[in-house]
């Protein structure tokens, strides 16, 4: 089972060390970590996905929350959320199949931010399977790098966490 | 002073903040980085106490802490001074108690640049401090200093460490202590859950075999008599865990002894067949509960612990309350009435008498057991800190205490080598106590050259080893589950004891007799001077009775030796 959570953290040396640290030790496995700064600069946000069992992930938060920096654990899972992921995909791309590849990017509502003669860079979000399905189909044309920020969510509605 | 403002050095502010503190006294050692704090401590009111190795200041720092109930402060150089300190850190951090740690620093314009004695020290010890600081700048050390002491105290104790860069110990800073803590993200909870506290009430009234199971937690809320006043008012059984011997009256009817690995055959019984277990201030180490899916498995569970990471870490718990064991169990007094266990005591009483401790005595070889008891029946009121082996087993099965923070022992972390220099904290926290170390004669070379430290500081501490020529416990194990194969576990014969203390400038008694065992020890405590007894023990003397590893804890065997 994966698990959204959503931590609130002093925005401080060595806060991101103590995280992974915990999770590293503790044997958690995290699909991906996102952090980066809220609207309080002095509060930063990290967007952990983890797999495990509801016992896991009652000792996750719970071990979270012993973390003197960390200020607060929500489990985004149970909530009606909005979530993104941001990739950064580098394809080979030639003026014989250039607008082949920004087609399926229109049809994904993706962005090329950069064109070579041999390359373009494609700007997606979305959320996991939206991302997946876009590499499977540049796939073909040969993927030369893919950048990804991880999974970041916001729960719908006037109500933060 | 407090409210003004007052210009010093970072070095003279840590000083400072200490003595705002009530520390009397730091253990520590000196090195280039803490220097300036070094030249502070020359004219301060602060007792420092210099060990011979930093390990020992740690050691000692936890044992001081464990011994007065307040925080222990040690003080070591960057690199390897710093490094040193880590066993000691995390043998507290196992064992929750609140230690200070100050590490010196390189100046921080040379972090990251391996400079000489350089250790990432929070780095390092991160997985074994409740929280840790790399000090950035000067004006923050009251604060921190401040937030350390708070931190290392409320909710479950444990270690803190401050990494303090040498440049900032003499910068001069406007010293103002604040009063206050301010910190959003840290708020434990003291106040138990009132209606999970009249839950618990109500199974507890009703419950005709209970079980209270105490841990070092109910030691460190110092909520002893209230565990008492519990038992006593629903008549229930008690059992503690090692690091909570003390915690309750060994010479108390309702006591049922130590429970899990080296427990008594009766606690284990009593815990397997209960209906109700209630856990105070205990983890369900897995040296308590042997094989864990067969642990008790006809009771609902009562867990009270300060830390909620501890509800359902290792076993599903029915009755979670989280919150100081004090404060909880002054509520749940409130709440609950005599439980029907009139017949649970009966069979816990014919238990007790089926199965006590017991050990073979002959005339001329010398048992362990026995010289705990002679230790006891010579000084009722000693304070008995251990190393870890079998003595230390020993301990904790036949000295009869009778009052919490009198049993000092590694638990958690188990570590060789604590005993010793946790004796000289606790000898200088309790000056008016008699204070033995119980060791084997492994653990004791670990620190032996801590006898230096208990010379020149002149504290009479008792080091009483039980010197079986073996590493004991490790030799049992290789005797029952190796085939007897003793694979470099005999250390016999390597070193004079007694000529050892004497080189120190100690006093060295030898006893190999039964008869020899009590004069000894009235000898060392009249001594009023350091003193190393060395016992000769039967060699292969077993620690009985014993669970082995995987095992149930009602499959519990009697290991002892005939005559
Ligand atoms: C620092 C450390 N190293 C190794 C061990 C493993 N160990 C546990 S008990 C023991 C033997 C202890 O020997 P001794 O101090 O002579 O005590 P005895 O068991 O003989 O009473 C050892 C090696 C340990 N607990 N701590
Ligand atoms: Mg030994």
């Amino acid at each position: 089972m994966k698990h959204t959570l959503a931590v609130l953290v002093e925005n401080r040396y060595g806060v991101l060390s103590r995280v992974a640290g915990l999770f590293a030790r503790r044997g958690y496995n995290i699909d991906s970590l996102a952090v980066g700064v809220t609207e309080d600069p002095t509060i930063s946000r990290m967007t952990i996905v983890v797999r495990g069992d509801d016992l896991v992930l009652e000792q996750v938060t719970k071990q979270l929350n012993k973390l003197i920096d960390v200020i607060r654990v929500t489990d985004l899972g149970s909530e009606d959320t909005v979530e993104r992921e941001l990739a950064l995909i580098k394809v080979n791309a030639d003026v014989t199949n250039r607008s082949e590849i920004m087609q399926i990017a229109d049809i994904f509502r993706a962005n090329i931010i950069d064109v070579a003669s041999k390359s373009v860079v494609i700007e997606v979000t979305g959320d996991e399977n939206k991302i997946k399905a876009i590499e499977q189909l540049l796939k073909p044309f040969g993927i030369k790098e893919m950048a990804r920020t991880g999974k970041i969510a916001l729960r719908r509605g006037p109500k933060g966490i | 002073m407090t409210g003004r403002t007052e210009k010093m050095t970072g070095a003279r502010a840590i000083i400072e903040c200490l003595y705002r503190e009530g520390v009397d006294t730091i253990f520590g050692y000196p090195g280039g980085q803490v220097l300036p704090i070094y030249d502070a401590l020359y004219d301060s009111k602060i007792r420092h106490v210099l060990v011979r190795h930093e390990q020992s200041a740690a050691h000692a720092a936890d044992g001081y802490a464990r011994a007065s109930g307040k925080v222990g402060v040690c003080l070591a150089t960057s690199g390897p001074g710093a490094t040193n300190l880590v066993t000691g850190i995390a043998t507290a951090y196992m064992d929750s108690v609140p230690i200070i740690a100050l590490t010196g620093q390189v100046p921080l314009s040379m972090i990251g640049n391996d400079a000489f004695q350089e250790a990432n020290i929070t780095g390092i010890t991160l997985p074994i401090t409740k929280h840790n600081y790399l000090l950035q700048d000067a004006r923050d050390i009251p604060r921190i200093m401040k937030e350390a002491f708070h931190i290392a105290t409320t909710g479950r104790p444990g270690p803190v460490l401050i990494d303090i860069p040498k440049d900032l110990t003499t910068e001069i800073i406007d010293f103002h202590y604040p009063e206050t803590v301010k910190l959003r993200s840290y708020n434990p909870t003291y106040e138990g859950n009132i209606q999970q506290i009249k839950k618990a009430a109500q199974e507890i009234s009703r419950s005709s075999k209970p079980v209270i199971y105490a841990g070092g937690g109910v030691i460190s809320a110092n909520a002893s008599e209230y565990l008492r006043a519990l038992a006593e008012k629903v008549q229930a059984p008690v059992t503690t865990t090692l690091t909570a011997m003390g915690a309750f009256p060994v010479d108390h009817p309702l006591f049922i002894g130590m429970l899990g690995m080296h427990g008594t055959k009766y606690a284990n019984y009593a815990v397997q067949e209960s209906d109700l277990i209630i856990a105070i201030g205990a983890r369900f180490d897995d040296r308590v509960t042997g094989k864990i899916k067969s642990f008790a498995t006809n009771a609902k569970i009562i867990h009270i612990d300060v830390d909620p990471a501890e509800i359902s870490k290792n076993i599903r718990v029915d009755i979670p309350i989280v919150g100081n064991a004090k404060k909880v169990l002054e509520d749940l007094l409130k709440y609950v009435d005599r439980a029907p266990t009139d017949e649970w005591l009966t069979r816990i009483a014919h238990w007790k008498r089926s199965y006590p401790l017991h050990y073979v005595s002959n005339s001329s070889t010398l048992k362990p057991q026995y010289i705990i008891e002679q230790i006891y029946d010579a000084c009722k009121d000693a304070i008995i800190v251990t190393e870890v082996g079998q003595h230390q087993m020993w301990a904790a099965q036949y000295f009869r205490f009778s009052e919490p923070r009198t049993f000092i022992s590694s638990g958690g972390l188990g570590t060789m080598g604590f005993g010793f220099p946790a004796a000289i904290g606790a000898k200088i926290a309790r000056p008016d106590r008699v204070v033995f170390d119980i060791a084997g004669d492994g653990s004791f070379q670990m620190n032996s050259h801590e006898l230096a430290t208990v010379v020149q500081e002149n504290l009479p501490v008792i080091i009483a080893i039980f010197n079986n020529g073996y590493l004991g416990m490790v030799r049992q194990w290789q005797e029952l589950f190796f085939d007897k194969r003793y694979s470099y576990t005999c250390i016999r014969d390597s070193v004079d004891f007694v000529k050892l203390a004497e080189a120190y400038g100690a006093l060295g008694l030898r006893v190999k007799q039964p008869s020899e065992v009590r004069p000894a020890i009235e000898e060392a405590i009249a001594s009023g001077r350091p003193t190393v007894i060395d016992f000769w023990i039967e060699c292969e003397e077993n620690v009985s009775p014993m669970v082995p590893a995987g095992a149930a804890i009602n499959e519990i065997l009697d290991l002892e030796r005939k005559a």
